[in-house]
This record gives structure tokens, sequence and C-alpha cells, in this order.
């Protein structure tokens, strides 16, 4: 630990000389970054900080500046390893993603990414290990592993964590525009399918996790371990509301935008984008329903072809607890970093008391992690995406 | 120049050469392997094997052919609507138009400075729930209190004919404007009336304008996916929705290749029968 710290005190010192650094893990060697690219030593691959980290990300998912419209983390990145973010705001759900980014690494092409984040409640991040499209991570460069929470450390798909960190853990529920509603929130799945005054203005999320561990849960079945019969149950219930013209729509993070514009009276969807789209528009409201939502997290990955040490060295940073409270405090997304709640406490009590992001015991009693066998069942995806697509 | 005058019969092969290199290459050799993955079976987590898997054709038809149907409708709804509207306004621009020609038809081609994707967004706004057209037909009372455009067949149709517009009108266009107009005069001369003259000589000599623009128009509209996908809901899916999910998000190339292949052979002997119908050959000829 003493050496990281070093490391850190050094690059501060650095930044601060307006020098810009590109470093071996224990060596510190000053220089200017134009020979980044042909920098690599023999064993661990590369040692040196590269230019350029390229991340992608789904929409509102990390700290903005609303006036400047930059992200004070990436910048302070920056100013502390030299090495500048390209952020990419370009996933929009796991299956159309991955889709984009298959083809080009079953060719043996990089995608031009350095960091990708997938969630765990799709069978992407596991696929993605399991075809040798991802790259080890480099854990000298993470120091701050450590801080990962306990309870996320033997994911299935990554049991040891050897290829992915933890981005922000999320809850899924109900979003409701107020406005159309008569300033009531829709709290119940029953609602959402089958009550006629939302009839066409109502989505679903197009993971198929998502949206049928939410019905399981109001068919009182158990999600966490599906079987055929569960699995019918909550898909005819769905099928008969898209059927009968109810749900609208299937979506990824695009529900966002026809919500606050009122072409929608509710959507199913993910706990912090509401609470940020709320900023704007103040009848905007979300709820776990209540017969449950399910919980999830999302995962950084380095694709093939990716910078393994500066994606580490970027891992490595949002899990220093003062990072990850400032992204948490404006993504209002669950943090996987230990520590970040008594961060959070100094910049707003407030903030660490928000179920949220630190969610409390009534609030995790409330949901569930969707059954990790059923995500790879070729049958139940087929229909899923059938009825999705139908 | 010696080369070519020794072997004249090979200067058109020549010259055809680069032509053809670029279909073998991008059209022939993609169809090919398109034509080979559609009989391959397996799943995308396990590899994809060739195995002459004719059960995807049959599997394509048997689940999708809503879907097949629902797209034909589609396409020639937004064709028949995109011809009515266009017609007119071809036949103004190439008869009236006069010094303003050009400019009238750089409008018609305007909205292609916009991407496909953004004009389409463009029309969820304009048909919004809250937005102007909306509103308004609800306050005529042509629409329902709780009615609405957008994710309905309506608006899905409406996108699809919008965006092909200049497909239609473009043809037309070109149709129209080399009808020499002295034979509108013979037509006239010879007592004919202007309807009479419009039906026996001008929409005649514009079939081939008519049968460009239907083709160009329906063609594509049928394989769309865009404006299913942006403006209406899983109900008003077409066949290219199901062909793009199915090789993007649930990477089933085989599944998708053969539907591709359906599409394709509809197309083409709806073409075929089409042509004989109203060939173009026959009617220049």
């Amino acid at each position: 630990m003493s050496q990281s710290f070093t490391r850190v005190e050094l690059l501060r010192r650095g930044a601060a000389a307006g020098v810009v650094l590109t470093l071996p893990t224990s060596l510190l060697a000053a220089c200017g970054g134009d020979e980044d690219e042909a920098a690599a030593t023999t064993a661990g691959g590369k040692k040196q900080l590269a230019k350029t980290l390229r991340f992608s990300n789904w929409t509102l998912y990390i700290d903005i500046d609303e006036k400047t419209k930059k992200h004070p983390t990436l910048d302070e990145f920056q100013q502390k390893t030299g090495t500048k973010v390209e952020y990419f705001e370009d996933i929009n759900d796991n299956a159309s993603y991955f889709g984009k980014i298959q083809r080009p690494l079953s060719q043996g092409q990089s995608i031009d990414r350095d960091i990708v984040v997938l969630t765990d409640n799709s069978r992407f991040p596991g696929l993605l290990i399991d075809k040798g499209w991802a790259e080890k991570l480099d854990k000298n460069a993470i120091p701050n592993f450590g801080n990962l929470q306990d309870a996320l450390r033997e994911p299935s798909f990554d049991p040891n964590r050897e290829y992915s960190m933890p981005w922000q853990s999320g809850m899924t529920g109900i979003a409701t525009n107020t406005k159309l509603t008569g300033g009531k929130p829709v709290t119940m799945i029953d609602q959402l399918l089958e009550d006629a005054n939302l009839k066409g203005k109502v989505t679903l999320l197009n993971e198929m996790a998502d949206a049928m561990s939410l019905v399981m849960l109001a068919n009182n079945d158990d999600p966490t371990s599906v079987d055929d019969a569960s699995f019918n149950r909550a898909h005819d219930r769905i099928k008969k509301a898209v059927d009968s013209g109810q749900i609208r729509q299937f979506t990824g993070n695009d529900y966002s935008g026809p919500l606050s514009k009122g072409d929608l009276a509710a959507a199913m969807s993910w706990s912090g984008d509401v609470v940020q789209l709320s900023a704007d528009n103040a009848n905007l409201v979300w709820n776990l329903p209540e017969s449950g939502g399910d919980i999830w997290t999302d995962n950084m990955l380095i694709p093939k072809g990716g910078d393994v040490f500066t994606a580490s060295t970027y891992m490595n940073f949002v899990y220093d607890p003062e990072v990850a409270a400032k992204i948490a405090a404006y993504v209002n997304y669950v943090t996987p970093v230990k520590g970040a709640k008594e961060e959070a406490a100094k910049i707003d009590p407030e903030l660490a008391d928000n179920p949220l992001i630190f969610p409390d015991a009534d609030t995790l009693s409330k949901v569930v992690i969707f059954d990790s066998k059923a995500l790879t069942n070729q049958d139940y995806l087929e229909k899923w995406q059938a009825l999705i697509g139908s | 120049m010696s080369f070519f005058h020794r072997h004249r019969g090979l200067t058109p092969y020549l010259l055809l050469a680069p032509g053809l290199a670029w279909l073998a290459v991008f059209f022939v050799a993609p169809l090919g392997f398109l034509a080979y993955q559609s009989l391959q079976s397996g799943s995308f987590d396990f590899g994809y094997e060739f195995t002459w898997a004719w059960d995807n054709y049959r599997d394509a038809i048997s689940t999708y052919h809503e879907h097949v149907i629902r797209s034909f409708v589609y396409a020639a709804l937004a064709t028949a609507i995109a011809l009515l509207v266009s017609y007119p306004l071809a036949y103004w621009i190439a008869f009236r138009g006069g010094r303003w020609k050009n400019l009238l038809l750089l409008a018609i081609i305007a909205p292609f400075f916009v991407t496909y994707l953004i004009r389409t967004l463009a029309w969820q706004s304009i048909l919004s729930d809250n937005g102007f057209v909306v509103e308004t037909l609800r306050t005529l009372h042509l629409l329902g209190e709780d009615g609405r455009l957008l994710a309905t067949s309506t608006a899905v149709v409406a996108g699809i004919t919008y965006n092909f517009l200049p497909f239609m009108a473009l043809p037309l266009y070109v149709a129209l404007e080399q009808i020499d107009a002295r034979l509108l005069e013979a037509a006239q001369d010879l007592y004919a009336s202007k309807v009479k003259a419009f039906l026996r000589v001008t929409l005649p000599l514009s079939l081939p304008g008519v049968f460009a623009g239907t083709l160009l128009t329906f063609i594509p509209a049928a394989g769309d996916f865009i404006n299913a996908q942006l403006l209406g809901t899983p109900r008003q899916h077409m066949i290219g929705n199901v062909i793009q999910s199915k090789f993007l998000e649930l990477i089933d190339y085989p599944a998708a290749a053969s539907l591709s292949f359906v599409l394709m052979a509809t197309i083409l002997i709806g073409v075929i029968l089409y042509a004989r119908v109203l060939g173009s050959e026959r009617l220049t000829g």
C-alpha cells in the first residue's frame, strides 16, 4: 500500500508541476507522452499510461457539470495522471451494444475502447469473457481493489473478479410522469400491464431479467429460481399487454425522453436515471413496485485490444471512496465502493441517507437478483426476443 | 490504341469489368455467404455449423409470416400514398415549374441533407401526444380525446411515405419532363379534352416513371425497420425489425439470413408479377 501511496503522491506533485507523466508501476519516468504507443515491456504488458482512455458507458451514468457539460471526475483523473478520458455514452441496452462490438471482436479487431460497461443481469459480460474477448485486469494497478463491497466479489460470470470491476449497481422499478396520472405514482405491475387509463402510455425494459423479475414478483413467482411454468406465466401476461396495445414499446435507456415529454405515463426504469431527470422535471417520480423489484450490477470490462494498464489505473481511481462518492452523488445509483458512504456524508449528510445510493435493509429486502441460469437459456431468450420484437 | 484495334470484341467487356468486379465482390460474394449462413445450425455461444438446415426457412415463414405480410401492406400503402402525392407535384414542377424547376427539385431532395435517423426522430416530435398535430386533430374531433398518432400504424406508414417520397417524385419528374409538349397540342388539335389528353397521352407516357418510382419506393420500404422502431410499437414491427434484432441482438445468423432470403424472394416474385402487368418495355416499345 505504501508504494501505491507514494505513486499517488508523486502523481499529484507531477500534475501540480504541469508535467505529463508516463510511469511504470514502481518507477517514475517523467517524459513527454509521445512514445507511449511504442512503449511495451516484456512481461505483464504495457506499464505506461496511454494518452487517452476510451470509455463506453450508458447515458446518465457519470457526474456532469450542468453548466460546462464536463465530467469533473474525468477531469480529475486527467489532472492526476495526464490521461485524457474520451467518454462515450453509446450504450443504450446490453444486447444491441454487444451486437455492435461482437463482430470486430470475433475477427480479432480492436473496437477502439479500453473500458465497456455491461450488466450482470444479461448474459453478455459472461459471454465476453467466455469468448476470450476480455482482457485480464492488471490487479497490481488496482490497489483499491480491497474497497470492493464483499457481496460483489464472486459473481458467477467472473468468480475471481479477474476480468471485471463493478461500476454501479442499481434497481429496476417504475417511473411515473405524475402529470399524466393525476399526481399519483404508479406502484403496481398490475397497473402497468392492465390499467386501461395507462393504455399505450407504458413501456417495459427490453432486458429480459428486468422485465421478467418485476412481473414474476407480481405473479408471486420467484425470479431467483426460474422454471418454465413461472417463465411462461410472466411471458403470457406481458404478451397479453402487448397484444392489447397497453405496452407501447420495449426500451433501453431511451425511455427517458418520451417519459419527460409526457408521451409516456409510466415506464419500467432504472433507479438513478429518474432521480437525475426529475431535477429538470418535478413530475417524474420513481418507485419500487409494491411486489418488489430487481437489483443488478454494471461491470467495467476491458475489451480485447484495450489498454489494460491505463484501464486498470482508471478503475483504481474510481475505487477511491472520495471519487466514488462524487460519482454516486450525481448518478444516484448504488455505489460498490466501501467507504463511499462516509465520504458522501462529508459532501452532504442527506446523500449518505439516500436509500437509492446506500440502500437500507428495508430497500434491500424488496429487491432480488434474477436467476443467472435463466439468462443463458436459449429457449427463454428466443421467446423473450420474439415477445419484444413481435 | 493498337490493343483495342486488335481485340475490338473485348472492349465492351473491359469496360464492364470494373462494374462486374464490384458486383462480384460486394454483392454476389456476400449473397453467397448469406445463403451459406442461412443453412447453418447451432448457437452463437457454441458456434454455428453448416448442416443444410432447411428448417430455418420453414421456421422463418411459419413464425414470421405476419411480419412479412405487415411489411408488404405498409410498404404498399406508403407507395400508393407517395404516388398520389408525388404525381401532381412532379407534374406541376415539370410543366409549370418554369425557371424555378431546379429550386423546386432541390426542395424535394432537401430533407436528404439530414440523416434518415434524425428525420424519423423529428417525426417522433411532430406526432408527439402533446404536440401540435395531435392537439389540432383533437380539437377538430378527427382524433378522440385519448387518441394518438405516435405508436400507431398510421405513424409508421406516414413515416415511411415521407422518408421515401423523393424516390417516387424524382423518377416521375424525369418521365413527365421528357414528354414532348407538341404531343399534347396535337391531341387537343384532334379535339381531345384536357382530361382525355392527359389520360391518353401524358399518363401513358409517364408510366415508366411510375414503374421506376414505385419500385424504388416499395422495395426499400418493405425492408425498412427504422420507422416501425421509432414510430410504432411491437405490434407495428416489420420484417426488417425481426432481421435486425436477429442479426445484431440475438446474433442468430442462420435465422436472420434465411429471413432475408424469404424477404428477397417475396419481393422478387412481387416485382416480376408487377412488371408483367405494368412492364415498362411494352408500354414504351
